[in-house]
């Protein structure tokens, strides 16, 4: 007989581990979840994992709105968090949540940040007019959700038109902290709880009033395969323990 | 590079493709670092000159440039290699000079190749993405090009625009690859 080629032989070994690797992690699940929330779900899902032995959590981390439309094409996730209502009520909107597992689980503020080296430091949104603010980050207001509170935030102070021609839009929050640690930019709109990672190469200028609070809904994905996985993890990122870590990294109590 | 061999020849002749195979995102971060407003040239052209590179569409410009470079490079080195050696000896017994046989010999000889060249590299510069993003952002009107806009509007889930831009893309590069492909037959 003959042997088979070893195309075949690496093809076949190839399947036998990722049947076996799918088969190890059972209780695996998929989190989407909004950028500003990297490094606390990073921790939130070490601890989750060590409370549910057997269980192994993967983050994908990015702005809401291309979250929103992985979701929309079919992404295999389980859980969606998001930082701002609007896009959590698109999701809801495509039938894309399980009914009743919507819930609201952090708070954070929009701040301004410049970069430490900065030697003006505005003191509110009309500062930001003045000439040593050339260029000021913020995300795409279609996509992410920072870019949405700060357009309302412009247009509530009637700086709209002054600050069109100096916007730099990032595509996630923080690729606009990383455009202002790095300097490129002399102002960005960011959290408070992005500025506090970046703390030796940025510095918080003021908070800027939101007529809408940046409140974070998290919520089941309806085509998840693991909704009892889901469900744990919702429940305990809304646990005191959850809730503690989310507090370590700055964000407060919806 | 085509006629003479120096030391070092192998050495430049891969650091001319290395942009073919880098990754783009690679290319955007020394990019950054180099151009970028603290970096290691940045800083001076904006001291010296007020020059800004990032989030300009002459720094999409850059990336693009350096991302098709291999693209030229390749066919008009080919295309220099295929032109008669024995046409520049004869020019140089008749008394040519070297860049009088460079612009009326050798340049005219090699010219579909390097015009063939020149149009994929143009092909290539438009499916730039990953260093423009990165050293030009993504700015509306400003700098987003077109495969930007393509990634932009199926990240927002707007598919009816994304279609329409990529049919664009598609249609243009095609033309593009046939008139090149008739020009480097024309010249065998």
């Amino acid at each position: 007989m003959q042997r088979p080629s070893f195309f075949a032989r690496a093809l076949a070994s190839g399947l036998c581990a990722l049947a076996l690797s799918s088969t190890l992690h059972a209780q695996e699940l998929t989190v989407s979840a909004a950028a500003s929330l990297t490094n606390a779900f990073q921790a939130i899902g070490q601890a989750y994992e060590k409370a549910h032995p057997g269980s192994r959590i993967t983050f994908n981390f990015a702005a809401s709105g291309p979250l929103l439309a992985q979701i929309q094409q079919g992404a295999p996730v389980d859980v969606f968090a998001s930082a701002d209502q609007e896009t959590m009520n698109r999701a809801a909107t495509a039938r894309l949540l399980t009914d009743g597992t919507r819930a609201d689980f952090a708070q954070n503020t929009l701040v301004v940040v410049v970069p430490s080296s900065a030697t003006k430091t505005p003191q509110a949104l009309q500062g930001l007019a003045g000439a040593d603010f050339k260029r000021i980050a913020t995300g795409t207001p279609a996509t992410v959700p920072v870019g949405r509170y700060t357009m309302e935030a412009v247009q509530k102070a009637g700086l709209t038109d002054a600050l069109h021609p100096r916007w730099i839009f990032g595509e996630s929050v923080r690729q606009v902290l990383n455009y202002v640690a790095r300097g490129e930019v002399d102002a960005g709109f960011v959290y408070r709880t992005d500025a506090l990672i970046e703390r030796d190469k940025t510095r918080i200028a003021f908070t800027v009033p939101t007529d809408n609070p940046v409140r974070y809904p998290i919520a089941q994905v309806a085509s998840s395969k693991n909704a009892d996985g889901a469900r744990q993890f919702i429940t305990f990122v809304r646990s005191a323990q959850g809730q503690d870590i989310l507090g370590r990294y700055g964000f407060s109590k919806p | 590079m085509a006629r003479r061999r120096f030391p070092g020849h192998a050495l430049a002749d891969a650091f001319l493709m290395l942009p073919m195979v880098l990754p783009p995102t690679v290319l955007g971060y020394y990019l950054i670092v180099v151009v970028g407003r603290n970096g290691v040239l940045g800083r001076y052209l904006d001291q010296w000159f007020g020059i800004h590179l990032m989030f300009t569409w002459q720094g999409a410009v850059i990336a693009a440039s350096i991302v098709s470079l291999p693209l030229i490079y390749k066919a008009a080195r080919a295309a220099f290699e295929d032109a008669d050696p024995r046409m520049v000896l004869a020019a140089r017994t008749l008394g040519a000079s070297e860049l009088e046989i460079f612009l009326r010999i050798s340049l005219p000889l090699a010219g579909r190749g390097v015009v063939a060249g020149l149009m994929l590299a143009f092909a290539r510069a438009m499916g730039e993405f990953g260093a423009t993003l990165m050293i030009a952002g993504n700015l509306p009107g400003k700098t987003q090009t077109l495969s930007i806009a393509v990634y932009d509007a199926v990240q927002a889930g707007n598919d009816a625009q994304a279609l329409w831009l990529t049919l664009l893309i598609s249609v243009v590069c095609m033309c593009v690859l046939m008139a090149s492909s008739r020009l480097l037959q024309a010249q065998h």
